[in-house]
């Protein structure tokens, strides 16, 4: 019988104490673990920054990759063996800046796997400069001025870039994020989760207790739960555009919603065929094996000269 | 010959405000010929090559004629660009090759629904064909007639070899962004997928081209990217993310182009050497093979499978523009002695009678077994960082020394395992006045101008270096210490291969001869560029034909 510590290494961690990559972290032991994925069938992939860490603290296959490049390492270990099950996990520095272009066109593939984002608003590792999220205006205490560009909407960017499964949830929310992580992974296509992650040493704005609503006058928090409010993502009819379109743009208004009111929970979901699918469309045995334990050293090329006589 | 559909093609365009070239009539040897419209209405002395035949034939009319006898003449506008094909009919004449296989060649060409315009085309060649041989029935001095040959031969260019040397090796994924020279191998590949299985994915970027093959390879796939000089520049920062993680592949195939940035994006040019030796920050080995023909591609491209999976690095096969693309006559290859070698990988089976994996345990010749994710008990972490054998991060001074050690030994493991046939060429008698020394698509032009030197009564060998890392510095120490006069023939500026061997070797070049016009070395190139040099004494000769 699997236990969850068998999905833990003994790595000494060295994030900051109070570290929202702790609530993470555990949630994606967690969901492993509740998914009762053997640790050999899964690989983790991370970029570069605090939450590129995460593979090491995790007892499966674990590739720690470049800055803002895990999604193209991800994706071609995923395609070399479509029985692995593969979470991605990076920064919003990573993922939505450096890793911008590899973050939207992963999405228009809708491979089948799944992307944590840490978003904290802040380059952690490098003492808190603006990330690709920080709204604008906004200065957090290692800034010398506030920001003067506007903050990315990752939400929004991936519904447009084609991420089939789209969702938000909250670091310290350990129990919400594990469940939202467990159907992400076993969501056919590409899954964004974008996790709301405190950085209680660089982002001295969106704290704890300012999720908590600490600093509002009603003292209510911020963060809201949309299946609480009767919001359903879900497509239910994936040939029907105007569904679509109507489910994708209410996605869109509410990840815009920012400031006193702020959602987590599933935004986006459709059933589509996934890369893996389309690619046996092609050729039919990429259906049946991984192309990993393929025999495919045995090719006859004479075909191949013959047709150049 | 030459065959001009136009003016400027004969005579250049210096009139033109931003001029480009000044015509192609120079480029005829003598003796040679030329073909034009008659209707340009030129005087012999407007041409100035008095040493050259000149044959000036009415296009025009004469694709009226074709058009007329198949009824389309009132659609002239619509067929007039088959002007070309008259003039190509006529050449044909000229050199009296046989009409048959020429239209045969054309109907190849517009099969399917085109076939009533291959046709014509070959109507409009044959009325070109039959001008020719009424108008000039002298002829040309120089005749094309086809040769009898036991043996099947293929016509066959160097992405198509490297693309079947990668079928062969048992390929499973190849990454690409578009680039000139190299898609028409991604588009090769792809279009036989469905047969041979292989999965070919166009990125968004070289980048990411570079490094979803280098996860494939982690995963167990062979995995191969191609790619040209601007794109393997954005490969700069995956291909130390290899090297440090000891990834088995990915194979990266780099047809250089003329550079740097845009260069001149459709000409040829081997200025990528240096780069990709040293490509990347920080030390870290890689592998990179030289091919100078079609065949040598297709062989090393199979090997280089082999070498990245067996030695667990980045593999670059270093083509260029001119192998990439040029057609070549060879004969079917003989694939029977190739045999897929992928290395130690353990297996679950092997796993369980041992204690913790280690991907990164210090063995003594560097290389240590991998695993494929997947298989249970050889779960591994990788990481960028340096890292212990277990793949976790640790700044341990003397753990640095030890990784660093362990990994370039294995470039040494590589260089006593490549066997010396395919590190270097050398061709030509043992004893010569000159020593020509080159590398990759130079061969072929080198070979021919050697066979020239030799009509002079200058006796030539050749040194062709093949492999460039790790590189055989004992083999061409060996080779060039006995040389009298070393001659080095490169299509770039400085001289790269040159600056590598006196790096490796001590030995420097006593004569540069050195081409970077975007154009490809001639036979007559080598021929008159070694002469210049090493009779008058010129340290380093350029040579400029277009």
């Amino acid at each position: 019988m699997l236990e969850l510590k068998d999905y833990r290494t003994k790595v000494h961690n060295d994030w900051c104490p109070g570290c929202g990559d702790f609530g993470i972290l555990n949630a994606v032991q967690m969901a492993l673990f509740e998914l009762k994925l053997e640790p050999h069938e899964v690989a983790i992939f991370s970029g570069i920054g605090c939450s590129g860490k995460t593979p090491h603290f995790v007892q499966t296959y674990g590739f720690h990759t470049l800055h803002g490049r895990v999604l193209p390492i991800a994706t071609g270990a995923k395609l070399a063996n479509q029985a692995l099950t593969v979470v991605a996990v990076g920064g919003d520095g990573d993922g939505y800046g450096i890793g911008a272009g590899h973050f939207v066109n992963t999405g228009r593939r809708n491979l089948d796997f799944t992307y944590v984002v840490h978003n904290n608003g802040v380059y952690g590792l490098t003492k808190g400069q603006a990330s690709p999220t920080l709204p604008k205006g906004v200065k957090t205490k290692s800034m010398p001025a506030p920001a003067i560009v506007e903050g990315i909407n990752p939400l929004a960017t991936a519904i447009s870039a084609g991420y089939t499964f789209v969702a938000r949830s909250y670091a310290l929310d350990v129990r919400h994020l594990k469940e939202i992580l467990k159907a992400a992974i076993l969501h056919k296509g590409s899954a964004l989760v974008d996790v709301l992650q405190t950085c209680p040493t660089y982002n001295d704005i969106n704290t704890k207790e300012w999720y908590a609503g600490a600093d509002l006058p009603t003292k209510a928090p911020r963060l809201y739960r949309l299946e609480e409010t009767g919001y359903d993502g879900v497509v239910k009819n994936p040939a029907d555009s105007n569904e679509v379109n109507q489910k994708k743009a209410q996605a869109i208004v509410r990840s815009f919603e920012w400031g006193e009111r702020v959602a987590i929970g599933l935004f986006y979901k459709i059933d589509e065929p996934t890369f893996e699918d389309m690619l046996a469309n092609r050729m039919p045995a990429y259906k049946e094996v991984p192309l990993a334990k393929q025999d495919l050293y045995h090719r006859d090329v004479t075909p191949l000269f013959e047709a150049l006589t | 010959m030459l065959v001009a559909l136009d003016k400027e093609t004969l005579l250049g365009d210096l009139h033109k405000e931003y001029p480009t070239h000044n015509g192609h009539r120079n480029e005829v040897s003598p003796g040679g010929g030329i073909i034009y419209d008659a209707a340009l209405r030129l005087k012999p002395e407007d041409i100035g090559r008095p040493d050259v035949n000149l044959y000036p034939i009415p296009y025009m009319d004469i694709l009226v004629g074709a058009l007329k006898e198949a009824g389309h003449d009132k659609e002239l506008s619509k067929y007039q660009v088959m002007t070309n094909t008259v003039a190509f009919g006529a050449s044909v004449a000229l050199i009296d090759y046989d009409f048959d296989t020429v239209a045969n060649t054309i109907r190849e060409g517009f099969a399917g629904r085109k076939a009533a315009l291959g046709e014509l085309n070959v109507k409009a060649a044959r009325h070109g064909y039959d001008y020719m041989k009424e108008t000039f029935p002298d002829g040309f001095a120089y005749k094309l007639h086809s040769v009898p040959s036991k043996e099947k031969r293929m016509v066959i260019r160097g992405v198509q070899a490297v693309g079947i040397a990668k079928f062969k090796a048992g390929c499973g994924l190849q990454t690409y962004y578009p680039i000139t020279p190299a898609t028409d191998e991604s588009e090769y590949l792809e279009s036989r997928q469905k047969e041979h299985n292989i999965v070919v994915v166009q990125t968004e970027d070289e980048i990411s081209a570079f490094l979803m093959a280098t996860g494939a390879a982690h995963a167990g796939v062979r995995a191969a990217t191609s790619t040209s000089g601007p794109g393997f520049s954005l490969m700069a920062e995956g291909l130390g993310w290899a090297g440090i993680t000891e990834a088995p592949g990915p194979v990266v195939i780099l047809y250089q182009r003329t550079g740097p940035s845009t260069g001149l994006p459709t000409r040829t040019e081997q200025g990528d050497l240096q780069f990709v030796i040293h490509a990347g920050h920080g030390e870290f080995p890689r592998m990179v093979f030289a091919p100078g023909d079609v065949v040598e591609c297709f062989h090393d491209t199979f090997e280089a499978f082999n070498y990245a999976e067996r030695f667990q690095m980045p593999v670059v096969v270093l083509a260029d523009k001119y192998l990439a693309s040029s057609y070549r006559t060879v004969p079917i290859l003989d694939t029977g002695g190739l045999r897929v070698e992928r290395g130690q990988i353990l297996t679950e089976s092997d796993l369980a009678s041992r204690s913790a994996y280690r991907r990164y345990e210090l063995t003594p010749l560097g290389v240590s077994p991998r695993t494929v994710p997947g298989t249970r008990g050889g779960i591994f972490h990788t990481t960028g960082d340096e890292h212990d054998e277990l793949g976790h991060i640790t700044e341990n001074s003397e753990n640095r020394v030890k990784m660093m050690q362990k990994r370039m030994r294995k470039l040494q493991l590589a260089g006593e395992y490549i066997p010396d046939s395919k590190k270097v060429n050398f061709l030509g008698p043992q004893e010569a006045d000159v020593t020509l020394v080159s590398w990759g698509s130079t061969k072929g032009p080198l070979i021919d101008g050697m066979q020239d030197l030799e009509g002079d009564a200058i006796r030539c060998n050749f040194l062709q270096v093949r492999c460039m890392s790790p590189f055989p510095s004992e083999l061409v120490a060996k080779y060039l210490s006995r040389a009298k006069r070393k001659v080095l023939v490169e299509n770039n500026y400085s001289g790269q291969l040159g600056a590598l061997i006196r790096e490796h070797t001590g030995i420097a070049m006593d004569y540069k001869v050195l081409k970077y016009n975007g154009r490809p070395f001639s036979q007559n190139e080598v021929y008159e560029g070694v002469k210049e040099a090493t009779q008058n004494g010129l340290r380093e000769v350029v040579m400029a034909h277009a």
